[in-house]
């Protein structure tokens, strides 16, 4: 099954080792963003290079992968790196979250509580939370060295000016362990809660940007807010229309021209299991009836 | 000069003594020494290339001098800041000190609102309240005399005059006690320029700073500085009370700055 021609998880291992030093001083340092060497991988930039680079030096030959992409495990882009790994590395793939032992995203947390001796591997597009406030990167750097955190709240600011609320959505900044000011990569800002004590490794690697940050389990992350404002983490006010799940982050699906749509969860997973323990949404069908 | 209601004390705010930076074998500015005093403001005039800009970036630690100490009266005593450590200069930049520039450009956030750039040094110093900030900033323009329902508009659609208002909002809203200004009224048409003086010589009277004045415009000085200090070739070659310079120029080169100024 494994492709011969590559090594195991498609990097030599040098290079995974260069990347596990890089990942393991960013747990040293949670929050740090810490430059590696990144390699030109066989798929363009912006479809995950860091995170397919942080996933190959992680991967054991007993580890079962999972890969999804905007919670979804059936898309492009969780599709081509699960792919890819099945034939680079011959890992076990899943799509169950708690059968996964290292699980790549994009831009979601899955819904089911991660545990103890997971790891989550974040794509991030841009590291850096300051980046779009302030051009130079000598200057960040400096801004991160010296705590200088104001800035981040301007742009919060800028915000409430413009829209009467904090309208950032998502890739929402947060403050780790009390020090470094971190992008959590583009994920919802419905999910930012979870990034703070979890119980999982979560490794984010930003392959253009050749940087690669972690929080270690139980990390105390807060996202940042004004008193008078303070952050709250937001869905789509409806239910799941096929699982009726109240509690999980929704992508809204046009079904017609006549202004209809429906609500889905986008954690397929989570939304699939649902349907098996039998909870029925608006516009669910039984599994039972669904041809397989 | 009269002195006004500001207290004069023995210890003055900021010392410098012996300040050199060479650029290379050139000179950028050579052995100046001065003290400056609570509410306080020292003029700085020179043609251009003389050390003024080379001077006053060394003093509010933007440059390294080569030689030299420059000493802030910190809540913790009087600090040297040239040897302090980088974290503590940058604060103190941010809260005992302000900078404006002579192109707003350098010293606005563009892409910025105007309340946000007002609320950036408060927000960087640790406030968290947004109605506070808000008020604040709102209360700060209207000491600049832009109006309160400018605030959500960006420094682009202001004018030359209200961006330089704006910024000089944006830097005494944490009640610094030293203002360093780099041609303040530079590229401001004279009306404009009137204003601005007319606001500065304000604020500083009201909120008792020190400041420091770099100019090539005798006006400038003359309505805002106590004291004068001439700068050519990097050397200061005369300094006084703002008055007795102006009018009795003692250097040949003091002599030649004051008779160019044209009469209207």
């Amino acid at each position: 099954m494994t492709d011969q021609a590559y090594n195991f998880a498609y990097l030599d291992e040098q290079t995974k080792r260069m990347i596990r030093r890089a990942i393991l001083k960013g747990i040293a340092i949670p929050g740090y963003q810490v430059p590696f060497a990144s390699r030109e991988m066989p798929m363009p930039y912006g479809w995950g290079t860091g995170g397919v680079q942080v996933t190959a030096a992680c991967l054991t030959p007993d580890d079962t992968l999972k890969v999804i992409d905007q919670g979804a495990d059936d898309t492009t882009n969780a599709v081509s790196i699960r792919k890819f790994f099945q034939r680079t590395a011959g890992v076990a793939v899943t799509e169950a979250t708690t059968e996964a032992t290292i699980i790549q995203t994009r831009h979601r947390i899955p819904e089911t509580a991660l545990t103890k001796g997971q790891i989550l591997v974040y794509q991030v597009p841009i590291p850096e939370p300051l980046r779009f406030l302030e051009p130079r990167e000598t200057e960040t750097r400096k801004m991160h060295e010296l705590e200088e955190y104001g800035l981040m709240h301007v742009k919060l600011y800028e915000d409430i000016a413009r829209h009467g609320t904090i309208a950032t959505s998502y890739d929402y900044p947060v403050k780790v362990e009390g020090r470094y000011v971190m992008d959590p990569s583009p994920i919802p800002k419905f999910d930012n809660p979870k990034l703070s004590d979890n119980p999982a490794i979560q490794l984010f690697g930003a392959g253009r940007e050749q940087r690669i940050y972690a929080l270690p389990p139980h990390t105390h992350v807060v996202s940042l807010d004004f008193d008078d404002h303070p952050f709250t983490a937001s869905k789509a006010a409806h239910d799941c229309d096929l699982c009726a799940a109240q509690d999980s982050y929704l992508d809204e699906v046009i079904t017609d021209d006549q202004g209809n749509r429906m609500f889905v969860c986008s954690d397929t997973d989570f939304c699939r299991s649902r349907r098996e323990a039998g909870h029925l949404g608006r516009l669910g069908t039984p599994l039972s009836e669904v041809e397989q | 000069m009269t002195v006004h209601d500001r207290t004069l004390t023995d210890q003055p705010l900021f010392q410098v003594q012996g300040l050199s930076k060479f650029y290379g074998a050139r000179i950028g500015c050579a052995d100046v020494s001065f003290d400056l005093y609570p509410g306080e403001v020292l003029g700085i005039v020179g043609e251009s290339g003389s050390g003024k800009s080379t001077l006053l970036s060394c003093l509010a630690g933007h440059l390294t001098p080569d030689t030299g100490r420059v000493i802030f009266d910190t809540a913790q005593g009087p600090r040297d800041t040239v040897t302090m450590g980088e974290a503590e200069r940058r604060r103190m930049a941010r809260t005992d000190w302000a900078f404006v520039h002579q192109n707003p450009r350098d010293g606005l956030r563009m892409g910025v609102s105007a309340g946000g750039n007002v609320g950036e040094r408060l927000m960087a110093i640790g406030a968290r309240h947004y109605g506070d900030i808000r008020a604040t900033a709102i209360d700060w323009l209207g000491r600049v005399e832009i109006a309160a329902d400018r605030i959500d508009d960006r420094p682009r659609a202001f004018s030359g005059g209200m961006q330089q208002r704006l910024q000089i909002a944006r830097n005494l809203v944490t009640g610094p006690r030293l203002v360093f200004m780099d041609e303040p009224t530079g590229g401001l048409d004279v009306s404009v320029q009137a204003r601005l003086l007319d606001l500065l010589r304000g604020l500083v009277r009201e909120m008792g700073l020190s400041a420091i004045i770099v100019t090539h415009d005798l006006a400038v000085v003359r309505l805002l500085a106590d004291r004068l200090m001439v700068m050519k070739g990097g050397h200061v070659v005369e300094q006084g009370l703002t008055d007795q310079v102006l009018d009795d120029p003692q250097h040949a080169y003091t002599q030649l700055l004051v008779s160019s100024v044209l009469q209207v």
